[in-house]
């Protein structure tokens, strides 16, 4: 069908909305509430009011779809008065704190607000006055720099299925919180960060640690070593010509860190390819000694925590190995003292994480110092006046953890996990390769849930990839019945893998998430190795410190136990 | 607290069967009335019947005026606040409630015997200004009269003592 | 009374039980028996639906037993006349009723005489009801002074006594949706039947279409009577053309408009008349399913509906196959818990699915999308209440209810500074005028009315010059009020429109959902202004230029939240604001340029000072001032610090030497 925005004529398909119709056509209307990966717009922000041939009322257009002739106006002289009245309102009541906020200078709300030209404080009244709820080791709330824009409760309810927060009160007061107002620390939060991710304030945000690593390398007393997850690099590449790839990008990273004072800087994709290893092994211990099947995947530690709080009952079908980060912390903390020398200086082990779940992950566990996101990164590349996006700089990342292969870096997307243990477990189980090479396509993808069976020589594996917390619901009662005879499951917290997580980049964009996945395929195809097993580093690493997979030291440094936590039955 | 979870579960139970998202307003509605307010323990209760997270619950429990997360005093005012009462001078009984009762902030006297709660209209306009004690209407009042009724109230209260 | 005497078989020869009424169960109660012919049972359904006219076979009272009744007393009236009855060994019925609507002169008392005819009496209450049982039933004086007047009296035997519709207040009313208020026993489903009840449902589902009902209900002009006005048939026709097999009616009972309480007193005085309404509706949409969904603020409204609801099922009329005519239908109750907003259609859905009230955008409009995705219809009580009359009476007599183009009438509320309040139906489109003085009676004596508040929050205030107006629904909105659901607050010299403003605007910013920016932050901010502007002016020039700059962004402000709100409710949430200052702005700037209320109202205003020469000293002041804003030494001349003063006026009302003076 046609439409006309601003006079000019354009294409839409049936259900597009006019305000995903007008982006098109390049005309971008504001909009707080919505979100365009997430379903039902709230209409609540009403800024993205529109005027439309034969409606005497402005209307939303993130609700309103295309009809066939419709004639729309974006920005009209009414609109544009109405938007800047709106926008007037929303500061009114909001702190005028915009310099030492967190979201200084990278503020949705701020941009909007130049946007539609609210450059006056018109009124002057009660503002909000909540505490600030710090309770958690991953994000912070702050519900006086809320908006009640409602996509923090959109993604948590609806997108991820946690539940953790909504709409309390009415009126003036609302105000976003988990039930009975209590903090995080002790709600059904899983700390995956989405909330924090799409909110157009400094509402939520991750609990920020650049003042600790700050501290940390102005320490003399302390070696600073950074371990960088696979997310990272294939999200800076955003902007970038694509015949950079993520490996120089890693390095470019490297050397940048090691400018602002680290004193080494490894792969995390390394401990990725550990993990497999142990993870491979793990699942076929299961499925020959009849240990509890189906096993799910315990590398995205928002999962772990969903597991934790909401579904102790699968505790047992739990992978034991700690996620990579904290695999690759043990391990520097283990191995690194002997590769140099630390001269007596504690070790301070820093990890840069696409993740905000990490953070509380690496508080509980205690092998990781401090967890920079992705966000955090950039903030720590102003203090120190690092122009990254200038930087060209590179340096090879540090033995022992620098390498790894294909199938490890794999790990930041939705399906990666899982096709990386399938190529090694195959080898592990059959002795043979995957038939069909070591692409596993039927892993990769956007469906919420992706359900296959591989083969290699005699051994078949019935496997399932769950693609955001929001799909475990619905789908693991099928992935538990016996008959299903499922034997791993792989989990994501985040639609899309860590390449999608909640200390990524602010954005409320699914293409951006979709091209982090092609890069991450690309750099496996490119990779001379592309099987974890066959990382030369993670051979040494068996041949002179673990032995074997699963074996002792493994188990006192790779693996890890659950507990329940699950929030309110203590409260009744 | 443990008397409080029983009846809800009591209530939750004689609708088991029917327990879907939509019952979440009667079931809150119920155990308020059996216990005069709604606890955390019961509204966790409620949110695992209807699988619905807490949160959700305590959204949908904050947003009605309904409501109420504390025990009551032991009589409850509502003073209505309607236009027509406003016009007939509701306001001056809401101050001197006030005072005579020495109300706190939550609404509650001193003494915990009394509840007063501002209501948006009762719906009795004709008989303007109105206040509801424990249920029923009195109309036409002046703090005179108003005066009067607590006095009863009071009587009865050391009388029954 | 637990099972249907009406509808239960006259003799064996009745095809149907009374649990299942058969196709002419409903023509059989003023024309049967139709299936056989025989005189005895003619004369036995004579006798039962008489006796259910009346209420009984010999003397019986009814006692007007509505919220408000029982405010005055009528519920002590009843004890006190079971106790004369049981001392004196007569054995008379008492019936409670609802309202007759003249809410003023509760509690009412109907006695239906020996002959059957039906003598008013009012201003009864615990104090007097003994005087007039010994009037009536002692010394057999009817006629005594609480006799209002008479109803049908065919015969001419009550020659002396005023027909009631002849009184004031209610000779210009036309009673259609209130006609069995206060008349006919509300927990009897035998005495809705006798009183004309489900005729209408009988006739539209036996014989007629459902696309001939919604054709019949919009010929009739019949618009949607809580508010917008939407026409009423033309919703129907739209949720009929769905072609979807679940579709909903709703029976919007969740009347928050302050001042308004013409659904409360419908529902306690006649629900029946609700429950056909529906019946209807929900037929002509092809609904199985209704619920109302009424405010927990009307504990006997839900009672008493709940009554009638459970009596129509045992009698048959809802369930399945009604009448025999295949048609099923049910009725759920839905109590609101407190929220202003849930009068708003799509607010409504989201509450009874079990949500946070708020309203989500239209469209698509629930009779297209609603309650679980379902097409849903949602009416208030008055409308459905009328429906039962329009299909009855047909489409033209509605039409020619009402005055010029405008059909039907409307109940509206009276209250505030009026004599007579209550309820009174007139034809859509009477004066405004008449209404609030031929009825009303006007202000109280040595009071002059100064406006008429209609529309509640949605509304305006509408002066005394413009009340020859019509009240029709084009006329209210172009004088910046509307015709809401029906509440007319009547308010003399002694208010304030800027507070009336201010009173509105805290009502709103209290109910507003928080959903949206423009009615969550400008209710807000409107109500600081108006809240300013009633305040004396104190502090630092900075305070008092804020409180000018306030008044010039108001208006401002008003068109914002009118403008871009998402539901009704904030896109009428500055009607109160903006119409108070089109008729009223000398008011305004009273407040703002000279921070006086003309109308003494405003108390932030108020200055008193105390008169030293009348002063003894007494200190009686200083001790009830709830701000410590009055100092002086014993036996001396007192004095205030106006800064310290609220202008509550406890030190005037105290003053046993009258020397507190108001000065502003």
């Amino acid at each position: 069908m046609k439409l006309t925005i601003n006079g000019k004529e354009i294409e839409a398909a049936r259900g597009e909305t006019v305000l995903k119709a007008a982006r098109r056509a390049g005309v971008d209307i504001p909009h707080l509430c919505s979100l365009d990966w997430a379903p039902s717009p709230a209409a609540s922000c009403r800024l993205c009011v529109v005027e439309v041939e034969g409606s005497p009322r402005l209307l939303t257009s993130c609700t309103l779809e295309v009809t066939d002739g419709m004639a729309v106006r974006t920005h009209t002289p009414r609109v544009l008065k109405a938007r800047r009245a709106i926008m007037e309102l929303l500061i009114a009541s909001h702190p005028q704190d915009c310099l030492s906020c967190v979201r200084g200078g990278d503020c949705e709300l701020a941009a909007l607000a130049a946007d539609v030209g609210a450059r006056r404080r018109r009124y002057v009244g009660a503002v909000k006055q909540h505490p600030v709820d710090i309770s958690s080791p991953a994000l912070w709330r702050d519900p006086d720099k809320c908006v009640l824009c409602g996509r923090c409760v959109t993604v948590c309810h609806d997108v991820q299925g946690v539940g953790a927060i909504d709409f309390t009160g009415r009126g003036f007061t609302t105000k976003v919180a988990p039930g009975f107002a209590v903090g995080l620390n002790v709600s059904e939060c899983v700390y995956c960060g989405q909330c924090a991710r799409v909110c157009p304030t400094g509402a939520i945000v991750e609990r920020d640690q650049v003042d600790d690593v700050v501290a940390a390398l102005a320490d003399p007393d302390a070696v600073v070593v950074a371990q960088v997850a696979p997310a990272v690099p294939a999200t800076l590449l955003e902007g970038h010509s694509k015949s950079e790839g993520v490996r120089v990008m890693l390095e470019r990273l490297a050397a940048a860190l090691k400018r602002v004072g680290f004193d080494a800087v490894f792969d995390t994709g390394f401990a990725a390819d550990l993990t497999i290893m142990e993870e491979a092994a793990e699942l076929l211990d299961r499925v020959q000694n009849g240990g509890v099947l189906p096993m799910f995947t315990s590398c995205s530690p928002a999962w772990v925590n969903y597991v934790e709080t909401h579904r102790p009952d699968l505790i047992p079908h739990l992978s034991t190995c700690k996620s990579p980060q904290q695999m690759a912390g043990a391990l520097i903390r283990e191995v690194y003292p002997r590769h140099a020398d630390l001269a007596g200086k504690r070790l301070v082990v820093v990890s840069v994480m696409p993740c905000t779940a990490k953070k509380s992950e690496a508080q509980e566990l205690s092998d990781v110092d401090h967890v920079l996101t992705t966000r955090e990164l950039e903030r720590l590349w102003g203090r120190f006046g690092i122009v990254f996006d200038r930087f060209t700089e590179q340096a090879p990342l540090d033995a022992p953890f620098a390498e790894a292969t294909g199938a490890g870096r794999l790990f930041a997307g939705s399906g990666g996990v899982m096709e990386a243990a399938v190529r090694t477990a195959a080898v592990m189980a059959a002795g043979q390769e995957l038939e069909g090479g070591p692409k596993v396509a039927e892993a990769r993808g956007a469906e919420g849930v992706r359900r296959f069976t591989v083969t290699a020589g005699d051994a078949r594996l019935n496997l399932a990839v769950v693609n955001g917390l929001g799909r475990v619901n619905e789908s693991v009662d099928g992935l538990l019945a016996p008959e299903a005879a499922v034997h791993f499951v792989e989990v994501m917290s985040c639609p899309g893998g860590c390449v999608g997580g909640g200390g990524q980049p602010y954005d409320t964009d699914a293409q951006a998430v979709r091209e982090r996945l092609e890069r991450l395929y690309e750099v496996d195809r490119r990779s001379r190795t592309r099987r974890s097993h066959e990382n030369a580093d993670v051979q040494a690493l068996y041949e002179d410190l673990l032995g074997r997979p699963l074996g002792e030291v493994s188990h006192r440094l790779l693996h890890r136990t659950y507990t329940d936590r699950s929030p309110h039955r203590a409260a009744v | 607290m443990i008397v409080v979870a029983a009846t809800a579960e009591a209530i939750i139970a004689a609708r088991e069967g029917s327990l879907t998202r939509d019952q979440m307003i009667p079931l809150l509605q119920e155990i308020q009335a059996a216990e005069g307010f709604i606890s955390a323990a019961a509204m966790v209760q409620v949110a695992e019947a209807l699988e619905t997270p807490v949160s959700r619950v305590y959204g949908v429990a904050t947003f009605y005026n309904q409501f109420r997360f504390a025990p009551l005093g032991e009589h409850v005012i509502e003073v209505c606040r309607g236009t027509a009462c406003h016009v007939k001078q509701s306001l001056a009984l809401a101050q001197h409630l006030k005072r005579r009762l020495k109300l706190r902030d939550d609404g509650n006297s001193a003494d915990g015997l009394y509840t007063v709660v501002s209501v948006a209209c009762l719906g009795a306009c004709s008989i303007a200004p109105v206040i509801r004690l424990d249920g029923e209407f009195y109309g036409h009042l002046t703090t005179e009269k108003l005066d009067a009724l607590l006095d009863g109230v009071e009587a009865g209260a050391e009388e029954a003592a | 009374m637990n099972h249907s005497e009406l509808l239960t078989p006259c003799c064996p020869r009745c095809r149907h039980t009374t649990a299942t009424p058969c196709v002419d169960a409903i023509a059989c109660l003023d024309h049967g028996p139709i299936c056989h012919d025989e005189e005895a049972c003619r004369r036995e359904r004579a006798t039962r639906l008489e006796r259910a006219r009346r209420g009984g076979d010999g003397m019986t009272l009814y006692v007007g037993a509505g919220t408000c009744g029982r405010a005055n007393g009528a519920l002590t009236v009843i004890e006190r006349m079971n106790a004369y009855f049981d001392r004196q060994g007569l054995r008379v019925p008492i019936v409670e009723t609802g309202c007759v609507g003249y809410c003023q002169r509760e509690v009412f008392v109907d006695l239906v005489t020996a002959d059957g005819v039906r003598l008013s009496y009012c201003d009864l209450g615990p104090e007097t009801v003994d005087e007039f049982l010994q009037a009536v039933f002692g010394d057999g004086e009817l006629h005594n002074r609480f006799l209002l007047g008479r109803y049908d009296d065919p015969d001419d035997l009550y020659r002396g006594v005023k027909p009631i519709d002849e009184t004031p207040f209610f000779a210009r009313q036309t009673k259609v949706v209130l006609a069995n208020c206060g008349v006919v026993d509300p927990a009897s489903l035998d005495a809705a039947l006798a009183a004309g009840g489900f005729r209408a449902a009988a006739r539209a589902l036996v014989t007629m279409t459902p696309a001939e009902v919604c054709a019949e209900v919009a010929a009739s002009g019949l618009r949607g009577r809580g508010g917008a006005g939407f026409p009423t048939g033309q919703k129907w026709k739209v949720a009929l053309d769905q072609p979807r097999s679940q579709k909903y009616l709703i029976c919007n009972a969740d009347e928050g408009d302050p001042g308004a309480f013409m659904d409360r007193a419908v529902l306690e005085s006649d629900p029946f008349r609700v429950v056909e309404g529906m019946l209807i509706a929900a037929y002509a949409i092809g609904a199985t399913r209704g619920y109302v969904y009424c405010r927990a603020e009307y504990p006997l409204a839900i009672e008493r509906l709940g009554e009638a609801i459970r009596q129509c099922r045992a009698a048959g009329l809802l369930g399945k196959d009604i009448l025999g005519s295949l048609v099923d239908f049910d009725i759920t109750i839905k109590m609101g818990a407190g929220a202003f907003v849930c009068g708003e259609e799509t607010a409504i859905l989201a509450s009874i699915e079990g949500g946070r009230g708020m309203p989500r955008p239209r469209p698509p409009y629930p009779a297209v999308s609603g309650l679980h995705g379902c097409p849903t219809v949602l009416n208030n009580v008055e409308t459905l209440a009328n429906v039962p009359s329009v299909v009855d009476n047909g489409a033209a007599w509605f039409r020619d209810l009402g005055y010029g183009d405008a059909a039907g009438t409307k109940v509206f509320a009276l209250s505030g500074r009026v004599r007579n309040t209550g309820l009174v139906e007139v034809p859509v489109g009477i004066p405004l005028r008449e209404v609030v003085y031929d009825i009303g009676g006007g202000a109280p004596a040595g009071h002059h009315i100064k406006a008429v508040q209609i529309g509640g929050p949605s509304g305006g205030c509408i002066p005394d010059e413009y009340l020859d107006v019509a009240t029709d629904y084009g006329t209210l909105q172009e004088l910046g009020a509307m015709m809401g659901s029906g509440g007319m607050v009547v308010m003399d010299e002694r208010s304030c429109m800027v507070d009336v403003a201010k009173f509105f605007m805290e009502f709103i910013r209290n109910e507003s959902c928080g959903k949206c920016t423009p009615c969550r932050e400008g209710t807000t901010r409107m109500h600081e202004i108006l809240s300013e502007l009633t305040e004396r002016p104190v502090g630092d020039d900075l305070r008092r230029l804020e409180r000018f700059r306030g008044i010039l962004h108001l208006e401002e402000l008003a068109e914002t939240v009118k403008e871009t709100s998402l539901c009704g409710l904030g896109q009428s949430a500055a009607n109160p604001v903006l119409s108070t200052l089109r008729f009223f702005r000398d008011e305004y700037e009273a407040h703002v340029l000279e921070s006086a209320c003309p109308a003494g109202a405003c108390t932030g205003l108020r200055v008193f000072d105390i008169d030293p020469e009348r002063c003894t000293g007494c200190a009686l002041c200083a001790k009830n001032c709830p701000s410590g804003a009055i100092l002086g030494k014993r036996k001396f001349a007192h004095s205030i610090i106006v800064d310290r003063c609220t202008g509550c006026g406890a030190c005037a009302d105290s003053c046993p030497k009258q020397a507190v003076l108001a000065v502003a």
